[in-house]
């Protein structure tokens, strides 16, 4: 081989980065199965929970339930609004395909929130976390999804389960961040006042903290959302079902009319999920409206039906 | 204003900002001023050996320029920061030395604050910012709102309930935040700059609306301002800080009348001093003029044209006016003005000017004082 010059002395100067990767992966691999096999089991079953509740509801009720749901957080446009996205994927025909994604977006916000939430806080207590986590959410906002599919694979086989475990890698960054951003926003001020009427640190993350944090970290949620969604194509690639895998097999087949019905699809969903966060994200403070959220919209009807609706607005009144 | 016992005292408290603050401590012991500390450790001194006491039931203002160390003295009290080195007490207890579960205590229940950007919930309704202060103490949702209601009716914002503190504009806004700080029902209440974010004809407002609660409930109120009207306005006793140091402390008449330093007396030269004097400060009991009965009698008049006449424990009875060429005539003290004690300079002006004679300065209990003439008050005046 030639001799190390100073001038290009990568010639023989080299780190093997592949080879170690490979060979720790084979490790891994060989001996650590089980664990990886463990870590499918929430997964599954959240996933199966879900997947078996938006199956089995009959397309015309979750039109409808999903249409109230509208209703019930940003008002009755907000429903009309979603009754006539879900109606439309009905009409494209991808009812089911929509549902079977919903279900992996959903399980994949499920566990975002319940690791991205508290990282997010942790990271805003402590700026020394904040600085070793930043690169790693970097790194799995920036890693092609390509690079780690394959390791996946070998570690956790193929299926709907694995392809959440990439959603996730993918779409977590977004809600620590954002949850982090959050929290630091807080104005000083607020969290001085707090103190001085003395609130220990967890009253202080109740009751201060988070909810001021509040339309931040829901703005988190709606871009892990939107993040999944995108993701749930490219996990098609490890036989994950859905719309993506319409999507997949149309452009495999270059089938175009598949492939658009399954994108139009994809994206009145992301429509539906989009506006639904948004709105849950913005805080409606209508002056003299002190009726509490259960007691406006379907629900406050339904209640007010049964007799019960006329509940004293707060407990003093 | 009666000498109440001593609810706070602060003795020998230090606070140096930095990251060395046993080396400032040091440099300060050996002699060195703030300046000094500040080139040679980059260390800011905040607050220096200050030492004085707040009474129960007054209004107690901390005031000085920005920089001064007021702001940082009023977190001292109930340690949002730390002091370096010095002792705080609160009814004969050391606040300094408290575990973290007493000072919470000590937050919920005797110190509550109000502050110059208000500070309130945006999330929460002018009730529930209110009843923060027994919502963390962990206070029943029926008792916590009851007393937040009564302060919020002591503010004068009964019907606000439900509004949001962005729908109020800043004098209501700060209104909440004093009724959040009454509904905990502290001994004492800290403000820090409270009205100094308000536009002028609000803070007044807001200025008299204290005067009057204070005077309802007889609260112990630390008041910290950079505005020496507002101070004199409002303070029964003024701490006049400079740099870290409390220079002064008494009363605006005892400041005005003896500033302790340079400083003050230059601070004070703004001060529109008829609105701090009060009539009995500078009335004049001058004996030559005063006819003490039974002692004395109408006919040892002196030769002055107004004597003064006093029955036992010196009440006003009465003034004889020989200024005429007729003889001299005895007006009762219903035929005559008066003024009382504590009436301040500034009202009596008008008074002086339309009478005659000099005016008879009495005691609450209807004693005379003193007399002001004319000439005095002018005197007065010029001298601050």
């Amino acid at each position: 081989m030639s001799e190390l010059t100073i001038l290009d002395p990568f010639q023989v100067l080299h780190i093997p980065l592949g080879d170690w990767v490979e060979a720790s992966l084979n490790y891994l691999v060989d001996n650590f199965r089980g664990v990886f096999r463990a870590v499918r089991w929430p997964i599954d079953q959240v996933l199966d929970g879900i997947e078996g509740l938006l199956q089995s509801i009959p397309p015309t009720i979750g039109i409808l339930l999903g249409s109230l749901l509208g209703w019930q957080v940003a008002g009755r446009r907000m429903g009309i609004f979603c009754a006539f996205t879900l109606i439309l994927l009905g009409l494209i025909g991808v009812w089911s395909e929509s549902m079977t994604t919903l279900s992996l977006v959903l399980t994949a916000v499920f566990f975002c929130g319940l690791f991205g939430v508290p990282l997010g806080i942790l990271c805003a207590r402590h700026d020394r976390l904040e600085k070793v986590v930043r690169p790693v959410l970097d790194a799995m906002q920036t890693l092609p999804a390509f690079v780690y599919l394959v390791p996946v694979v070998m570690l956790f086989g193929i299926g709907n389960v694995p392809g959440v475990l990439v959603t996730i890698v993918f779409a977590l960054p977004p809600l620590v961040r954002l949850t982090n951003l959050g929290i630091r926003q807080v104005p000083a001020d607020k969290i001085e006042a707090a103190r001085a009427f003395g609130c220990t640190p967890s009253q202080m993350l109740r009751r201060v903290q988070l909810p001021l944090a509040t339309p931040t970290i829901m703005a988190g949620f709606n871009q892990t959302l939107m993040l999944s969604l995108s993701m749930v194509v490219i996990a098609s690639m490890i036989s994950v079902g859905g719309l993506g895998q319409m999507v997949l097999r149309g452009i495999g087949r270059l089938d175009m009319g598949l492939a658009t019905v399954g994108g139009l699809g994809l994206v009145l969903l992301a429509i539906f999920l989009d506006r639904l966060t948004q709105a849950m994200g913005e805080r409606s403070a209508i002056a003299g409206d002190h009726r509490r959220w259960f007691q406006k919209g379907p629900l406050g009807i339904f209640l007010r039906l049964f007799g019960i609706g006329k509940l004293a607005p707060r407990a003093d009144a | 204003m009666e000498m109440g016992e001593e609810i706070l005292s602060v003795k020998n408290i230090f606070k140096v900002f930095g990251a060395r603050p046993n080396e400032a401590m040091k440099m300060l012991e050996s002699g060195k001023n703030k300046d000094d500390v500040f080139r040679e450790t980059g260390q800011v001194v905040g607050v220096f050996d200050a030492s004085f006491s707040v009474r129960k039931g007054e209004i107690f203002v901390i005031m000085g320029l920005s920089g001064s160390g007021k702001s940082t003295m009023v977190r001292l009290f109930n340690r949002l920061i730390e002091p370096t080195s010095g002792s705080i007490f609160l009814n004969g207890n050391e606040i300094t030395g408290l575990s973290d579960k007493e000072l919470l205590g000590v937050r919920r229940k005797d110190m509550s604050m109000v502050f110059q950007s208000f500070a309130l919930m945006p999330h929460l309704t002018v009730l529930d910012n209110a009843a923060f202060g027994l919502a963390v103490s962990s206070v029943g949702e029926a008792e916590r709102y009851r007393r937040a209601r009564e302060a919020l009716e002591q503010v004068g914002l009964a019907g606000h309930e439900y509004s949001y503190p962005h729908q109020l504009s800043g004098g209501m806004q700060q209104r909440v935040g004093l009724a959040r700080a009454l509904t905990n029902d502290p001994s004492i209440l800290l403000m820090d700059e409270a009205f100094s974010a308000l536009d002028p004809l609000i803070r007044t407002e807001m200025q008299d609306e204290l005067i009057r609660l204070q005077a309802e409930q007889q609260r112990t109120i630390v008041f910290i301002s950079h505005d020496l009207d507002e101070a004199i306005r409002i303070g029964h006793r003024i701490a006049i800080m400079e740099g870290g140091r409390v220079v002064q402390v008494g009363t605006p008449q005892e400041i005005l009348n003896n500033p302790a330093s340079d400083y003050v007396e230059a601070f004070f030269k703004g001060v529109d001093s008829s609105k701090v004097l009060r009539a009995g400060d500078v009335a004049r009991y001058d004996s030559d003029i005063v006819i003490r009965q039974p002692v004395g009698s109408p006919d040892d008049i002196q030769p002055t044209p107004y004597a003064y006449l006093t029955g036992e424990d010196r009440r006003f009875i009465g003034l004889i006016d020989s200024s005429g060429g007729d003889a001299p005539r005895q007006l009762a003290p219903e035929q005559l003005s008066t003024v009382t004690f504590d009436t301040p300079l500034h009202d009596v002006l008008d008074l002086a000017a339309s009478v005659p004679y000099p005016l008879p300065v009495l005691t609450s209990e209807g004693a005379l004082h003193g007399t002001l003439t004319k000439d005095s008050i002018l005197k007065s005046l010029s001298r601050h």
